[in-house]
């Protein structure tokens, strides 16, 4: 591909930008805890998207290495989160996270 | 000067003893506790006689080089041990009065549930002074001087449930620290002006400081601050307050240290100087004041004391004035020989004394006594021998040391009539109060428990059979002899106080002591040889007026505690406020606790207390932690438990740190 028909780097940020700052929004103003766990997908593959934009603009392959990191760390988190998630459920019955906050003074 | 490779071992002994007691003496039978007790006791007791043995006055002095202590530059001082004639003379008295001591004490605390204890500390005692008397410097002399104020506050606190005692323990420990503290003194100005603390470096270079006013006056000042160490250790005026209450302690504890051994270490310790005070008449002038003051001072005092042992507590800082008379008058060996006698004697006076204690149930009081030679006839005649060594009748040792002291007042060159005049005055009242202490106790009727009295009456056989009964029995009552563990070293010190003075026979004593005072003795021989007959002459007169002076205290004593008891009282009345003065000890304890302590106490509650402590130092450290706190209660609000404004805060902060990031950027 040459120059031309590529899409700019920009555009790729830009669109990152737009996810990260939807992920943001979402956790600060959702209250359900699933809403806001998908937010920090959000905000997880948004930073990817810029991962890999870079990665093909410079031609280097640590980017991308660090794209499945990011990957691997959120399955992981996915995981252990969603338990957490059917545990407090399973004690609190309920998903919202104004009336999750027991460990306050 | 010869090496000596056991020298060390005479005071590591009796501290083995120490350990192992102190260690393991709880869970040990009395019986054991005993024998590791005496034997390390007696071990060292054998070592000085070893010593003594061995000892020629050709190759004294010997010394034994233990270990280094402080390397720093050219300043050195190492552990050390030196054995010359004086060190012997105080190796001997020291270990064996000890020793007698350490027996006497096995049958006088044997009841006490913390005999293992007592024990302990008094072979700790017995290593604190071997270091004592044996150090080759003073630094090695200062751990012992420190060791014995510990022992002793740990001995006359030995009964610390008991709150007189507990406070004349601490009172005589602080107030120890003030002459410690002139000792102390002295010792930075050796480094300073003789760049050692080693006797002979020391000593040597103060005969060889030039001759003017400024070598004077560095010596002077150390000589005075040695003394103010000595006043404080041999309880002189004004730091003598605390020996009289020191005898809260048991008995044996106040004739081994408060009256034979650790009380006379400032008597050890000036005659030990005598290199330096030779060269400072000043404070060889104050020596001698100081000592012939307190001698007639503490006399006094003792006339009007109702306790037996306040009495010889006062007798025995009298007779440490005399001591002290002596070495202020340039005659060192005079007080070395009068402090070896008074061993012999105060010892085997404190030692009998307990044997009344012990056998009428631990009453003191003089008034409550009486008649107890039927009683107690060990005691009694022991105790006889001691009362006419002290006032001074030939031939008792302390006849040959006092009348040496008092012609020495009288002829040394340092010497005047005055010293003499005040000497005699005391030697009458010592004769006075102790023959009072001897006709109270031992004469007229008993006057205790009733209920025993009428023992006396009772057959003598009876009587022996009652008396073996009171053995197993204590607290019984009726007064009866002590067993013979207690009266062997009574009658052992007896013959001492007797024989005890021969050696001063001829001037032989001193003879033994001269190389110590070299200098001393050159400018004290100077004036002897013109008028050699005719000092002879005077020589005896003053003796014959000194054996006077006893004979009247004697008579006197006799006409008013057994012709005649109640004039005493007829006495006390018409003297009045004199004699309140002197039943109270002159008030001097009321004085020092109105001018120093008082000040001290209400000094340390107003401003220390009040003002710095709780002011400064607990008002900051309070103020910082409210502060602290009150920070943190304002910061606490940004934990208020909700997820989302936490995640709030993170993007708040990132959203910072993005801005000035890209701040930064732009410029």
């Amino acid at each position: 591909m040459d120059e031309a028909t590529m899409v700019p780097l920009s555009y790729y940020l830009a669109l990152s930008g737009i996810l990260f700052v939807c992920g943001v929004l979402g956790f600060l103003i959702k209250r359900n805890i699933i809403t806001i766990f998908m937010s920090i997908e959000l905000m997880l593959n948004g930073v990817n998207l810029s991962f890999v934009a870079f990665a093909a603009q410079w031609h280097a392959l640590s980017g991308q290495v660090f794209v499945f990191f990011v990957m691997v760390v959120a399955a992981a988190e996915a995981a252990v989160g969603l338990a957490i998630i059917i545990a407090v459920y399973r004690t609190r019955e309920t998903l919202n996270v104004d009336q999750v906050n027991l460990l306050k003074l | 000067m010869t090496p000596n490779p056991y020298l060390w071992l005479v005071p590591l002994l009796p501290l083995a003893g120490a350990a192992i007691n102190g260690f393991f003496g709880r869970r040990s039978s009395k019986k054991a506790v005993t024998t590791v007790a005496l034997v390390f006791c007696g071990a060292a007791f054998a070592m000085a006689l070893f010593l003594a043995a061995g000892f020629s006055s050709e190759s004294a002095p010997y010394s034994c080089d233990l270990a280094h202590w402080i390397r720093s530059d050219k300043f050195q001082v190492d552990f050390s041990f030196y054995l010359d004639q004086l060190s012997l003379v105080m190796l001997l008295v020291v270990t064996g009065v000890g020793f007698l001591i350490h027996i006497y004490s096995v049958g006088y605390m044997w009841d006490d549930e913390s005999f293992y204890r007592f024990m302990a500390y008094l072979n700790l005692f017995m290593f604190f002074m071997l270091t004592l008397v044996l150090a080759k410097n003073y630094l090695v002399m200062f751990i012992g001087w420190e060791g014995v104020g510990l022992a002793s506050y740990l001995l006359i606190g030995f009964w610390f449930t008991k709150d007189s005692a507990a406070s004349a323990g601490k009172k005589a420990f602080i107030v120890n620290r003030i002459g410690d503290f002139g000792f102390l003194i002295a010792l930075f100005l050796m480094i300073k002006h003789f760049g050692s603390l080693d006797f002979t470096r020391v000593f040597a270079a103060a005969q060889r400081m030039p001759a003017g006013a400024a070598s004077v006056g560095t010596l002077t000042a150390i000589g005075l601050l040695l003394m103010v160490g000595a006043a404080g250790k041999s309880a002189q005026i004004p730091l003598y307050v605390w020996l009289p209450d020191a005898m809260e302690g048991p008995t044996p504890v106040s004739a081994l240290i408060h009256a034979a051994t650790m009380v006379t270490a400032g008597v050890y310790m000036v005659s030990r100087s005598s290199a330096i005070f030779d060269r400072a008449p000043l404070a060889l002038t104050v020596v001698a004041v100081i000592g012939t003051l307190t001698a007639l001072f503490a006399a006094t005092i003792g006339i009007a004391q109702t306790d037996i042992k306040k009495v010889l507590a006062y007798s025995t800082v009298s007779q440490l004035g005399y001591m002290f008379m002596a070495c202020g008058v340039g005659a060192f060996s005079a007080g070395i020989f009068h402090l070896m006698t008074h061993a012999f004697f105060k010892g085997l006076l404190f030692l009998a004394a307990g044997s009344v204690i012990h056998g009428i149930g631990g009453e003191q009081d003089m008034r409550k006594m009486g008649g107890l030679r039927n009683y107690m006839p060990w005691t009694f005649w022991t105790m006889t021998i001691a009362t006419f060594t002290i006032a001074g009748f030939p031939p008792f040792a302390a006849y040959f040391s006092k009348d040496e002291i008092l012609w020495k007042a009288y002829s040394s060159p340092n010497g005047s009539w005055f010293y003499w005049l005040i000497g005699v005055i005391t030697a009458f009242i010592t004769s006075f109060y102790m023959f009072r202490l001897w006709f109270l106790t031992f004469f007229g009727d008993y006057r205790g428990d009733p209920a025993v009295h009428d023992v006396k009456h009772e057959s003598a056989d009876a009587h022996a059979t009652h008396d073996k009964h009171a053995h197993d029995d204590h607290g019984h009552g009726a007064p009866h002899e002590s067993p013979w563990v207690m009266l062997g070293p009574l009658v052992i010190l007896a013959i001492l106080s007797v024989v005890g003075g021969w050696v001063g026979i001829g001037g032989r004593f001193e003879h033994f002591l001269a190389p110590v005072f070299q200098s001393g003795a050159a400018t004290e021989l100077a004036p002897g040889t013109g008028g050699e007959a005719g000092a002879a002459g005077t020589e005896t007169l003053l003796m014959l007026i000194s054996v006077c002076a006893a004979l009247f205290g004697l008579f006197f004593a006799w006409l008013l505690y057994l012709r005649r008891p109640q004039l005493p009282a007829r006495i006390a009345t018409s003297l009045g406020g004199l004699y309140r003065a002197v039943a109270n000890k002159y008030y001097i304890d009321e004085l020092y606790a109105a001018l120093f302590v008082k000040p001290l106490i209400e000094g340390s509650t107003t401003i220390l207390w009040h003002g710095v402590d709780q002011g400064v130092i607990d008002a900051s450290v309070n103020e910082s932690a409210h502060a602290a706190r009150e920070l943190s209660d304002a910061a606490r609000h940004m934990q208020s438990g909700n997820l989302r404004s936490y995640a709030g805060w993170i993007a708040a902060g990132g959203a910072v740190v993005i801005a000035y990031m890209v701040w930064m950027g732009v410029r």
